[in-house]
């Protein structure tokens, strides 16, 4: 029997939001909450608007309706780069490496938005610069420890397999030391055996740092596995929000992932 | 022994993300270094100062620029001989307004001059991207000789409206104007690039090198994990325009000593200075080095070999090393498309292992 997982308060709100795009809506009045040290699964059928919700949240769209409340405050337009400074991190569903650039260099470029140094130091190098260029590196070595990508430090991304980039995408949205990570289908198009890596390090993610974490995944076996709560969505509606076991038994997300008519 | 890494270990990140990790590499750049400052200066003549060593370094400036702005930060631009004659003019005319100013102090403010313009002509980057903005920054290249062409206020009033380096001394010896000693120029030139080479390795290893080539390999992905686009792009231009100002600055005041826009500071410099970045490599300090020298020392050598060892006659000569160097970036580009630097970077891994295979 498993025990019950605690949570804390919201940490982030959608509320009642509506994209559209001209004349076709992407999403309607959407409404659901993460809580604070939760795994929070969004699925639907494809076109069911689970990435539009990701990218209302990390920034890239804005709704014409309704409002994003993270820790507590309501968000007004914010721009991605804002977005992650205040602690939010993502990666995408195609991977979006910087792949001219090392595993170390993504891992690194993930600490953007804790690094200070100005022109000047960075000019000069040593000193200031220098100092803070190996605090960080000894946090990211941390991550490429905790991912066990050690040996592949220096390769540049774009040599590295499809698994193991996946795996760097996932260290670098982890640089950022975020207090929300999203992780937009983190194991499309992977073997079984790279699955029970992804939902492993997921998994130890949520319990070690304690990263409150929102997954869209197709896989439901996983789905089902690694989540506390699943919102379900449906031509950018919402279907069902819940516990796992009460969204399966859903007689209206059966129907969507069915087909049945809806008339 | 030859290049190894092997038995260079390496016991604190601070050894291990230095400039030239490899122990051979930095005894072969402090030989380089010991030899272009303290040996060269007795050996230089008038024709290896004119032909070779000047040229070199104004153009390795002039590519360290570009590669900033493309190779590190992705944004094409074709207005390197626009912001050159920036720099130039803005020099001529610090120059003669404060004929007492320092001529180092002249070339870093022509440098600060057109990073100002270069943010202005960089706000396009922020809309547009790849060939567009390559298009755009053709309109900075068209403009600024169109200017420095019309308002007479530029040039002087002079009546060929052509500029002239006035001669300027430092410590009592001339480093422009038609007396100045071949050691000296060169010596003043070196001293600008090697400081700013190293300028340039510092930046693009840290923090706002990462926000430039992160901004170049995957705008998206580089918005969301915090760097600010904005900031990003028009610190490349202007960093970048910076250096391209200065290398104007050096080739107008040091080199040339009399300039007409037009002719010194066209479109074809704009794609030579192109050209450099891409044959050396895009995205590598070293690179820059290697491309500008490939462009400007090549032809040189060729015209040494045929004039002067075949005895062909000139106007033959020059047109087959058109030729012969279109057909040599040709074979360096099917070779490696990534440059001299990455042809250069792959015997390196291969070195380190010799003679083993893995």
């Amino acid at each position: 029997m498993m025990m019950q997982r605690q949570f804390g308060e919201a940490m982030l709100e959608v509320k009642n939001i509506s994209l559209s795009f001209g004349g076709v809506k992407a999403l309607t009045d959407i409404s659901f909450d993460i809580l604070e040290g939760e795994i929070r699964a969004i699925i639907g059928p494809n076109g069911a608007g689970k990435s539009s919700v990701l990218n209302v949240i990390s920034g890239f769209y804005h709704p014409q309706e309704g409002e994003v409340w993270f820790r507590g405050k309501k968000r007004m337009g914010l721009k991605p780069h804002e977005v992650a400074k205040q602690g939010i991190a993502r990666t995408f569903q195609n991977i979006a490496l910087f792949k001219g650039m090392s595993t170390l260099d993504n891992l690194m470029t993930g600490r953007i938005t804790h690094m200070k140094t100005n022109l000047f130091w960075q000019m000069l190098w040593k000193g200031p610069a220098e100092r803070e260029e190996i605090e960080h590196r000894e946090k990211v070595e941390r991550i490429i420890d905790f991912l066990e990508i050690q040996s592949i430090r220096k390769t540049p991304v774009g040599r590295l397999p499809y698994g193991l980039q996946k795996r760097v995408e996932l260290g670098r949205a982890l640089a950022a030391d975020s207090k929300l990570l999203l992780l937009d289908e983190p194991m499309a198009g992977m073997n079984l055996e790279e699955k029970e890596d992804m939902s492993r390090f997921i998994l130890d993610v949520n319990d070690e740092f304690g990263t409150t974490i929102a997954l869209i995944e197709h896989d439901m076996g996983v789905v089902m596995d690694l989540s506390d709560r699943v919102v379900v969505l449906d031509y950018g509606r919402k279907l069902a929000d819940g516990t796992p076991d009460a969204v399966r038994s859903d007689q209206s997300v059966i129907d969507a992932y069915l087909g049945v008519s809806h008339d | 022994m030859f290049y190894r890494e092997s038995g260079d270990f390496k016991t604190s990140y601070a050894a291990d993300q230095q400039t030239f990790p490899i122990r051979f590499d930095r005894w072969a750049i402090g030989l380089v270094c010991a030899f272009a400052f303290l040996v060269m200066p007795f050996l230089i003549n008038d024709y290896w100062e004119k032909s070779v060593l000047l040229p070199f370094l104004v153009w390795a400036m002039a590519a360290l620029g570009l590669n900033i702005l493309t190779g590190y930060c992705g944004q094409v631009s074709l207005g390197t001989g626009g912001f050159m004659a920036v720099g130039a003019y803005a020099s001529y005319k610090l120059t003669t307004s404060f004929p007492e100013l320092n001529l180092f102090i002249v070339i870093l403010l022509s440098g600060g001059v057109t990073a100002t313009v270069g943010i202005l002509f960089g706000l396009p980057s922020l809309r547009i991207k790849g060939f567009y903005l390559a298009v755009a920054t053709l309109a900075a290249q068209f403009f600024l000789v169109w200017l420095f062409n019309k308002v007479p206020w530029f040039y002087n009033y002079s009546a060929s409206g052509m500029i002239t380096a006035p001669e300027r001394t430092m410590l009592g010896i001339a480093i422009s104007g038609p007396n100045s000693p071949p050691w000296a120029t060169y010596l003043f030139c070196l001293v600008i690039v090697v400081f700013f080479a190293v300028i340039a390795k510092n930046l693009t290893r840290g923090r706002i090198g990462r926000s430039w080539m992160a901004i170049r390999d995957m705008d998206i992905a580089a918005e969301i994990i915090g760097v600010a686009p904005l900031k990003a792009k028009l610190s490349a231009f202007a960093i970048s325009s910076f250096y391209i100002g200065v290398s104007g600055a050096m080739f107008f005041m040091v080199y040339l000593g009399a300039a007409e826009p037009t002719e010194a500071f066209g479109i074809d410099k704009s794609f030579l200075v192109l050209f450099m970045i891409i044959i050396g490599g895009l995205g590598s300090i070293f690179g820059s080095f290697v491309g500008a020298a490939f462009m400007t020392l090549m032809p040189v050598l060729f015209k040494n070999i045929m004039v002067g060892g075949l005895g062909w006659p000139t106007d033959l000569v020059s047109h087959i090393i058109f030729m012969l160097i279109g057909g040599l970036i040709m074979f360096f580009l099917i070779v490696e498309p990534h440059g001299l630097a990455q042809l250069w970077r792959v015997t390196k891994e291969k070195l380190r292992l010799w003679p083993f295979p893995h």
